[in-house]
């Protein structure tokens, strides 16, 4: 029997002890949070207290930027608002004529007994702030749980589509912008139909990936959500084609994109209703129903409500 | 003046408090907008090892840890990558800590320019497996001017400790 003698203080368990206990359980952290997505609660547990800290934090540099809008003065105002009017004046015909053009539209609809084309609904948010990783594009924005945001709503602002939805937090929600590295929206070139996806690649443009070379894209074509996704809205601005590599010893062409929204630099943005996926025709839904009871239509329905991130 | 345990200053013992209020001064510092500087160092990093280094009994791998996953949810990054990445560099300090406070101070801060560096490629190694891009080199000047900040940083959070410089003809130091 060996006698250690009392220890002189008192001074817990030893480091490597502590070393990797604590390793260990980040570790776990990184593994679950990565692969299984479990740790939503935690997060947003934890965001309680930092939400709180980085508004505060932000207050003083809107005021230093509010300050500086206002010594910008008089002139930049008047002009601004002059601009305004005049785009309002221009768009106004634009916007009468779509009234009267979705009317005929829903009619026409109903003649030809098509499913009716859902209208673009949503709220307006404000961006907090982005986040302060530089290398990754996610912005928080100023609605939450409380305003029943889900994760997966498409998010636009006056031009076009902005991101998704990723994460959403009792008062704000974190929104992955479409030019984040691997963040895909199903699209078609506006001029020919031709349907595709495009990639965000993570410096601030976005590719059109899976075309083949011999496809009809051509530099300045413009690229609009397709809606295959049961996600997005068909028809949204997404991007124009800036320049179009055929390389035959590539199989596919490579397209480079350029977003339309203000992706990088914005202030209000509009998140947009999540979308009801259209109802199956109804001898699809009984077949579907006799071979597996009750549960297909649950698990796509899950399926497109999730965030698209893969 | 060098303020390294080489030096003749004595210092008052640490308040607790003081060491909380800058660490949470660390943590605001970390939250402003500064996405657009990506050569901003990592204040909590920065702070963290100064106490671990100096307090290696007060703060520890405990803080180090529930500092990570605040950072983590703030920068919404994959849970445990800041963590990790704390930790370790909170091991690496305490257990380096009788040998670091001997040298000059710009000795100090190579050997805090080591420890930064780890927790940068710490958290470079997590974004990999989480299959996210190459930051670019950008994300190395960062742990950089944390070291250069050693000695104004040094000679701020020690403040508090200074006694007052009263001469007293019959006292030796």
């Amino acid at each position: 029997m060996d006698y250690q003698p009392p220890p002189f203080f008192k001074r817990g368990p030893a480091p490597l002890a502590q070393l990797s206990f604590y390793a260990a359980l980040s570790l776990a952290l990184i593994f679950i949070d990565s692969r299984f997505q479990t740790l939503e609660i935690l997060r947003q547990g934890v965001s309680l207290i930092t939400h709180p800290i980085q508004r505060v934090v932000q207050k003083p540099v809107e005021m230093l930027q509010n300050a500086a809008g206002y010594l910008s003065g008089m002139d930049s105002l008047r002009e601004q608002n002059s601009r305004l009017e005049r785009t309002h004046v221009e768009n106004a015909t634009t916007l009468l004529r779509a009234q009267h053009l979705e009317a005929e539209n829903e009619r026409l609809r109903q003649l030809l007994e098509v499913k009716e084309s859902k209208k673009a609904q949503g709220r307006v948010a404000q961006l907090l702030y982005t986040v302060r990783d530089p290398y990754s594009r996610r912005i928080v924005v100023d609605k939450g749980q409380q305003d029943n945001i889900v994760p997966g709503q498409p998010v636009v602002d006056e031009k076009g589509v902005i991101g998704q939805v990723t994460r959403v937090f009792p008062y704000v929600s974190e929104v992955t912008l479409i030019t984040d590295k691997d963040q895909v929206v199903p699209v078609q070139i506006l001029r020919n139909g031709l349907r595709s996806v495009v990639f965000g690649v993570g410096n601030g443009r976005l590719e059109l990936r899976f075309l083949p070379n011999n496809a009809d894209v051509e530099k300045g074509d413009l690229i609009v959500t397709s809606g295959l996704d049961g996600i997005f809205l068909p028809g949204l601005a997404v991007a124009r084609v800036v320049s179009v590599e055929r390389d035959a010893s590539y199989s596919f062409a490579r397209i480079h994109c350029e977003p339309l929204a203000g992706v990088e630099n914005f202030g209000l943005v509009m998140v947009l209703d999540p979308r009801e996926p259209l109802d199956l025709p109804g001898e699809l839904t009984e077949k579907a129903s006799k071979s597996k009871p009750a549960d297909g239509r649950g698990k796509a329905a899950a399926r497109n409500e999730r965030p698209r991130k893969e | 003046m060098p303020h390294s345990f080489a030096s003749s200053r004595i210092l008052l013992p640490v308040r607790p408090w003081f060491i909380g209020l800058s660490l949470i001064a660390a943590l605001t510092l970390n939250f402003l907008p500064t996405s657009a500087w990506p050569w901003m160092p990592d204040w909590v990093a920065l702070v963290l090892l100064f106490w671990s280094i100096r307090e290696p009994r007060r703060v520890g791998m405990g803080s180090a840890f529930l500092l990570g996953v605040l950072m983590d949810v703030a920068d919404a990054s994959v849970m445990g990558q800041h963590a990790l990445a704390y930790v370790l560099a909170a091991y690496a300090a305490s257990s380096l800590s009788r040998r670091i406070l001997w040298f000059p101070m710009a000795q100090q801060a190579l050997h805090v320019l080591a420890l930064l560096a780890i927790v940068q490629l710490i958290q470079l190694g997590a974004r990999a497996m989480t299959g996210e891009e190459f930051p670019g080199l950008a994300y190395f000047i960062g742990p950089l001017i944390g070291a250069l900040l050693w000695w104004p940083l040094t000679f701020i959070l020690l403040l508090p400790q200074y006694r007052p410089v009263d001469r007293d003809e019959n006292r030796p130091i």
